[in-house]
């Protein structure tokens, strides 16, 4: 009994060490966004609506990206993200118009899960290989979200055969004494406090309610499937569905559950793009944000709080546009040093060749920095991809995606 | 009667696929108030003798993509990049061809080369990823579609010519444009000489996987890598080579339209190409002649979806529900079938031994 007790205690040292790691890393980092905000004299990296508008961009692709988790713990690659979050953007459209936001948000969800059942029902129920059913559903839901928009939409007010606006969003808001504060607080200029004055600004000024729920929902998923008993029977049919199904649990129906909600998730990230990201629903919104959330998840390593960083980071990118030229340049310098700072601490840790070839990467990026006035547009938007492709190629090792994703289970497989 | 049963075996998966796909497309369309007899109607009537033309345009292009996604899949590697690798390809040798660097008809050759060079480079990395890396193709190659739609925008927008308020490649030297085979009037277009490709790629995809070693490697590798590691394949450089022929073949799909009628990378280039021949490649079964059948039945349901908007109060994108549907159902048919025939196998093997037991059968076999 004893040695149990001591065991959970050191663990809870140990995590509690870990997570002090992660808050000074996130402050380093915040020091580094300053000091370049200040070398470049770039202000708007993160100003209160930098921030803003990077966390509603962040908002779709975090749910994309937790949906995909929730799929792929329990073993089904679901690469139909993308067809699902289309679907959530007409069902939150057509709820919302007619019963309201929160019915809409509830619509948006339903619609993705509809993606999912269909997923569901072709992987694990005949098993199809999980790629193929994807690629079929992001099919179907690009074409069914055109098919629904022109044979409902187009007689309704603010409506047409492509888009429905006008939406009621749901509602915002701002907490009167400390936004003001923050607000003047960020705009002193100041090394490090202004930058978290500009963070506290954004969350307390006009902060949308479906922004926290998206944000609570991740918390909630991290919380159900890494400290229930439902959670770890689910992780474990990603794991191992044949000594799952030994032990007794109904990997069948534990996989179905998990790809419901999965689509149910990818279609409140449409939601969220329909009502909170733009002034309504028009085809095609999503521009392949379901990819960049399946992006987020591997990036992040198939954990919430990876999944989180990387969302954040590819929702800053993806609101990068909005910002002036001379902005994204900056950013430039910010990545050689980021990529210096990795470059070190792999030659801390003995990886030498690692640590040379960021060493070269944060040299070039330093190089165009100093060379060039301002970054094509354009090139933002390849950021996501391009920096997931860089980890797979560089981190590969270090990422560890569930042991049983994408195989084919069948009931009875254990012998 | 043997081959009867196994045509018929092959055959009976799609036709389902097909019956179900257009019952549940039915179903959604009586849903939103419209009646699916018109739907039916259209959809069953014959073509105009321009919609013919199309037909044929479309789906020499659409087979050349699904070719280049089964020379992929039947080495279980998942090529869906093959919308991102016919993309760079078309951009690149259109601005080839526009340089017009190669007079007449070299012209096209050096293009449809560079385009294969170029599709087979794209793909080549996501080759290269997974076997030096261990990068799953499938995120590497959508992560590729979305750099490579992200680049050809910026490189248009940036080196191309304006041309109204849109930017496009230099239009190609007339000596270097082929008109093609007219059947019916001239108003109602013609059938693109390049389309030619298709049928020149679908003999050579049959003709490599059939009598070739490579061939043989690649399938034998499909089915059982561990068995073809064994048997002294080179696992790594079949993925490279398997996964830029692919990206080759994925280079020419856009060549017939740019030839044949666009002359240059504008607002004329036709995306989306590279996911349909996905689709229309998991509905052939990767078999050469299967997927004629796909590309012709996708172009088909494509060309008939016009006149829905037109004649209709129906949009053509329910022609969408209906081709994701196809596929969906039909690799759910090959895979109900494929456990079926296994059962009935296993059964038949017992049942043999079973009669083995009791009355020992003589070695002749």
């Amino acid at each position: 009994m004893s040695t149990v007790t001591t065991e959970r205690s050191t663990t809870a040292a140990r995590s509690w060490q870990q997570r002090y790691k992660w808050v000074i890393v996130a402050l380093l980092a915040v020091a580094a966004v300053s000091f370049v905000r200040i070398l470049t004299g770039q202000h708007q990296i993160d100003t209160p609506g930098s921030i803003r508008a990077a966390l509603i961009a962040t908002c779709p692709i975090l749910m994309a990206a937790v949906g995909g988790l929730w799929a792929e713990r329990a073993g089904v690659v679901n690469i139909g993200l993308e067809g699902q979050m289309i679907l959530g953007t007409w069902g939150a459209a057509y709820f919302t118009y007619f019963y309201g936001p929160w019915v809409g948000i509830l619509g948006a969800a339903l619609l993705g899960a509809i993606g999912g059942a269909l997923h569901a029902l072709a992987t694990v129920t005949f098993g199809v290989d999980h790629i193929v059913s994807g690629v079929a559903i992001n099919i179907i839901g690009l074409g069914a979200s055109k098919f629904l928009a022109e044979a409902y939409f187009a007689d309704l007010d603010g409506g047409g055969v492509k888009q429905l606006t006008g939406l009621d969003k749901p509602p915002s808001f701002t907490i009167p004494g400390v936004s003001d504060a923050m607000y003047s607080l960020s705009g002193t200029h100041w090394f490090l406090v202004s930058d978290i004055a500009s963070f506290v600004a954004a969350l307390t000024t006009n902060l949308n309610s479906f922004t926290v729920i998206v944000f609570a929902l991740v918390g909630v998923t991290a919380w159900v499937l890494w400290r229930t008993t439902f959670g770890l029977r689910l992780r474990s049919c990603g794991e191992n569905p044949q000594a799952a199904e030994s032990l007794g649990i109904n990997v069948i129906r534990y996989k179905w559950i998990a790809v419901l909600i999965s689509g149910g998730f990818a279609g409140i990230g449409g939601g969220f793009l329909a009502l909170v990201s733009s002034s309504g629903f028009v085809t095609g919104q999503t521009g392949g944000r379901g990819y960049i959330g399946l992006a987020a998840m591997i990036f992040g390593n198939w954990r919430p709080g990876g999944i989180l960083t990387g969302s954040l980071m590819f929702g800053y990118t993806d609101s990068l546009p909005l910002r002036s030229a001379g902005t994204i340049h900056a950013l430039l310098l910010l990545v050689a040093i980021g990529l210096f700072a990795l470059s070190a601490w792999r030659f801390y840790r003995a990886q030498r060749t690692q640590g040379a070839v960021f060493a070269v990467l944060g040299g070039l990026f330093l190089l165009w920095f100093l060379s060039t006035d301002e970054v094509p547009r354009e090139f933002t938007g390849m950021t996501p991809y391009l920096a997931t492709l860089l980890v797979l190629a560089f981190a590969a090792q270090r990422l560890r995606m569930p042991k049983a994703d994408g195989q084919i289970y069948r009931k009875g497989s254990a012998g | 009667m043997r081959f009867l049963s196994r045509v018929f075996q092959a055959l009976v998966a799609p036709l389902v696929a097909v019956v179900a796909a257009l019952a549940i497309t039915s179903v959604v369309i009586a849903m939103s108030g419209s009646s699916p007899g018109d739907f039916w109607a259209i959809i069953f009537d014959l073509p105009a003798d321009r919609a013919y033309v199309n037909i044929i345009n479309q789906s020499s292009m659409i087979y050349l993509s699904a070719l280049a996604a089964a020379i992929g899949f039947r080495m279980n590697l998942f090529n869906i990049g093959v919308e991102g690798q016919y993309l760079m390809a078309s951009y690149v040798a259109a601005v080839v061809a526009g340089a017009a660097l190669l007079p007449g008809i070299a012209n096209i050759l050096f293009a449809l080369l560079v385009a294969m060079a170029v599709g087979a480079a794209w793909a080549g990395i996501a080759g290269i990823l997974k076997v030096t890396r261990g990068v799953s193709e499938v995120i590497s190659t959508i992560m590729l579609n979305a750099i490579a739609i992200t680049l050809t925008g910026y490189l248009l927008n940036t080196y191309g010519e304006k041309a109204g308020v849109t930017r496009r490649t230099s239009v190609i030297p007339e000596s270097s444009q082929l008109d093609g085979f007219t059947p019916f009037l001239p108003r109602d277009g013609a059938i693109w000489t390049l389309g030619i490709l298709a049928i020149l790629a679908g003999i050579g995809f049959w003709f490599l996987l059939t009598k070739t070693t490579f061939g043989y490697d690649l399938r034998a590798t499909g089915m059982s890598e561990t068995a073809a590691v064994a048997s002294g394949v080179k696992v790594n450089r079949m993925i490279i080579v398997s996964m830029m022929l692919s990206g080759g073949v994925a280079g020419l799909i856009w060549m017939p339209a740019f030839i044949g009628a666009a002359h240059n990378y504008g607002t004329t280039f036709q995306a989306g190409l590279g996911f349909t021949g996905i689709a229309v490649a998991l509905l052939g079964r990767n078999q050469p002649l299967g997927i004629l059948f796909g590309a012709l039945l996708f172009a088909f349901l494509n060309e008939q979806s016009v006149r829905l908007t037109i004649e209709t109060d129906i949009s053509q994108n329910v022609v969408q529900i209906t081709q994701g549907i196809i596929v969906l159902a039909v690799v759910v048919a090959y895979e109900v079938v494929r456990r079926r025939r296994l059962a009935a196998e296993q059964h038949s093997v017992h049942r043999e031994l079973d009669a083995g037991e009791t009355k020992p059968k003589e070695v002749s076999a």
